[in-house]
């Protein structure tokens, strides 16, 4: 810790920029969102209500309310339940999330020596050293190459929290919606697993903020949207889509939860014990969200803007990968970082959006067609996808 | 083998289903094929972009669009504008931010009571006790006392309804003689802090009377013959 650069550059300090500033706030905001989308969906208002006095803002004040209600709610802990994983539980469902956060890239890397001018790539692609791009700050917690590998496995622990909630609460409905949920987590992260395969093979890599600043061919600028992976795998991208959406247990496959009928595994839970279920799932979707807007659409690339500013019908000089050529726009460095992190948060609440959408349209899966789904559709056409695009790589794209 | 016209009406094939063979000694037996779902209807991604793009209509309908007037909100029934932009001016949003804005309930809405008044004031009821005797609730609490009055002899000393115990049927406005008591205020019970405030008293209910049109007794024991013959008019009235 020897400058203010090395405290910015440590993860402690990124992963709270995350949470605070994009992960808790979207989360929160997302319990509002989703009452009042699913209303405006079914022509309804849905609740515009809370306020601080005079202050209303269309009712966004009603997750404060909600936080206030459920966090003085009295901690009751049922007769019989095994209390120490009782209380694990909901940690168990939330802390996972938490942590694979850090390997989603959430911004540029960001060159303080040179925040207001114009970035010179030629000069970063030659001298990396050079004194003004000393001190970089990478916006990205945990830069590995098996980026996303760490995700499923440390997102597959999320799936205890459930199941181990419903062993403890020594309820039957609970135990039972804790099986279900542990059988579609078991069926769903092949299926996404292996839907994100054509992914790795076109862009050659797991680490995500590779595959976010580069795309997915070495042919065209990491910003062009038709470099963005959607185009180039538009199979593995809904077969992932649709599994993403069963890891967050979310209608329609909400057969672990179930709210309304089917009881589902925290049955026994009140209080902040099942706020922080309720707030693990809604990480979850922003947590989806920002893996679907890197790997499928750019992460922070604005549409047509590099590092050096905006840039249309330029082309990549093969030998130091840097854009160049075409009609351009130099920007500041300070802008061109401001406009990519407003852009990355602008992909993830869009995407949490089309969830919620999804989420509000679609009709609850019967637990024998969720498993059909999974087993039978996703997981061939996944398989189909990883041998589709090996066959295309091998046959067209390596020289 | 030939078949009766009834039976004709039956041997139609049934709707969707293709007909493969007919049996030659029992026409209606039939092997039909049964159309089984497609390989893309079982992937639900057709029927899944439907339902989004429905969604998804009504979603950005409600969000830009102004919201449709109260009167409008109230009227059930009304038929949704099937355009989408084009000439469609208001959302479908039907929602009635109840204390700020109020529907205004049916004439027949059975309310709170209301005592209505004579032509002095006095409240019209005689006490005859016909309320209280009808009331499915027992919610209806009448003292009587005498009156100057010879031809109405009683008049309730008190008249108490307990709107906690009231089950809003009517009958006792069915059953009174006189049109004293209604319930077409319009008002529903209002939520109280504590039971007693449920109990509505004569003055509460007279405050909230009005002159009745119909015949007014009270002109004595030969009210009828009173300055003119009694005619069938008088007694229908």
């Amino acid at each position: 810790m020897k400058t203010l650069y090395d405290i910015l550059d440590w993860p402690g300090t990124k992963w709270i920029f995350l949470i605070l500033a994009l992960v808790m706030p979207l989360a929160s905001l997302l319990t509002w969102a989703e009452r009042r989308q699913s209303a405006m969906m079914q022509d309804r208002l849905g609740p515009n209500r809370a306020n601080i006095g005079p202050i209303k803002l269309k009712g966004i004040l009603h997750f404060v309310a909600d936080a206030v209600k459920m966090i003085f709610k009295e901690d009751f802990v049922p007769a019989n339940v095994h209390k120490g994983l009782f209380t694990l539980a909901p940690i168990l469902a939330l802390a996972p999330v938490l942590i694979a956060f850090c390997i989603i890239p959430f911004g540029p890397t960001i060159y303080p020596h040179s925040y207001f001018e114009t970035l010179d790539p030629y000069l970063l692609a030659t001298q990396p050293t050079n004194v003004k791009f000393a001190d970089s700050i990478r916006m990205q917690m945990f830069q590995v190459d098996f980026g996303l590998i760490f995700y499923f496995a440390v997102l597959t622990l999320a799936n205890y929290g459930g199941t181990i909630a419903g062993w403890a609460s020594y309820n039957k409905w609970a135990l039972l919606g804790g099986l279900r949920s542990s059988s579609q987590m078991m069926s769903y992260e092949v299926a996404m697993g292996l839907a994100l395969m054509g992914a790795f093979l076109v862009t050659g890599s797991l680490e995500p903020g590779f595959i976010a600043a580069h795309g997915a061919s070495n042919e065209m600028s990491g910003s062009n949207p038709l470099n963005w992976l959607w185009l180039w795998q538009p199979v593995g991208f809904l077969l992932f889509f649709t599994a993403a959406i069963a890891e967050t247990k979310r209608a329609p496959f909400d057969i672990p939860e179930g709210e309304p009928e089917i009881i589902g595994y925290f049955v026994e839970y009140s209080g902040m014990r099942w706020g922080i279920f309720f707030l693990a799932e809604f990480i979850e979707i922003v947590f989806i969200s920002s893996v679907i807007a890197t790997v499928f659409f750019g992460g922070w690339q604005v549409p047509f803007l590099d590092a050096d500013g905006f840039r249309i019908g330029g082309y990549m000089d093969p030998i130091h990968h840097v854009s160049v050529g075409g009609w351009s726009l130099p920007l500041p460095h300070a802008v061109v970082t401001g406009l990519q992190f407003a852009a990355f948060g602008l992909k993830v609440i869009l995407l949490c959006w089309f969830q919620l959408l999804v989420r509000w349209t679609l009709p609850r899966f019967r637990a024998d067609q969720l498993m059909a789904l999974g087993w039978k559709l996703l997981l061939p056409l996944s398989l189909a996808n990883i041998m589709v695009t090996a066959l295309i790589k091998l046959l067209f794209m390596e020289a | 083998m030939s078949a009766s016209h009834h039976d004709d009406v039956h041997d139609e094939a049934p709707a969707g289903l293709k007909v493969l063979a007919v049996s030659t000694t029992h026409p209606r037996v039939r092997t039909v094929q049964i159309s089984r779902p497609e390989p893309q209807d079982v992937s639900f991604l057709a029927a899944t972009a439907k339902g989004l793009g429905v969604t998804l209509k009504h979603f950005a309908r409600n969000l830009f669009l102004p919201r449709k007037s109260l009167a409008a909100r109230a009227q059930a029934g009304a038929p949704p504008d099937e355009k989408f932009f084009g000439d469609f001016q208001r959302n479908e949003i039907e929602t009635v931010q109840y204390p700020e804005e109020k529907v205004k309930y049916p004439e027949r809405f059975r309310g709170l009571h209301r005592l209505t008044l004579r032509d002095d004031g006095a409240v019209r009821c005689v006490a005859c006790m016909c309320c209280p005797t009808v009331c499915p609730a027992h919610c209806i609490t009448i003292i009587p006392a005498e009156t100057d009055d010879k031809g109405i002899e009683k008049k309730p000393a008190v008249f108490e309804i307990d709107e906690l115990r009231c089950v809003v049927c009517g009958l006792c406005v069915e059953a009174c003689p006189c049109d004293a008591i209604r319930m077409d205020t319009g008002e529903h019970a209002k939520p109280v802090e504590d039971r007693a405030r449920a109990i509505e008293t004569k003055e509460t209910m007279m405050a909230r009377g009005v002159p009745s049109i119909a015949t007014q007794g009270g002109e004595g024991p030969n009210w009828r013959a009173g300055g003119h013959e009694v005619t069938p008019d008088d007694v229908n009235r």
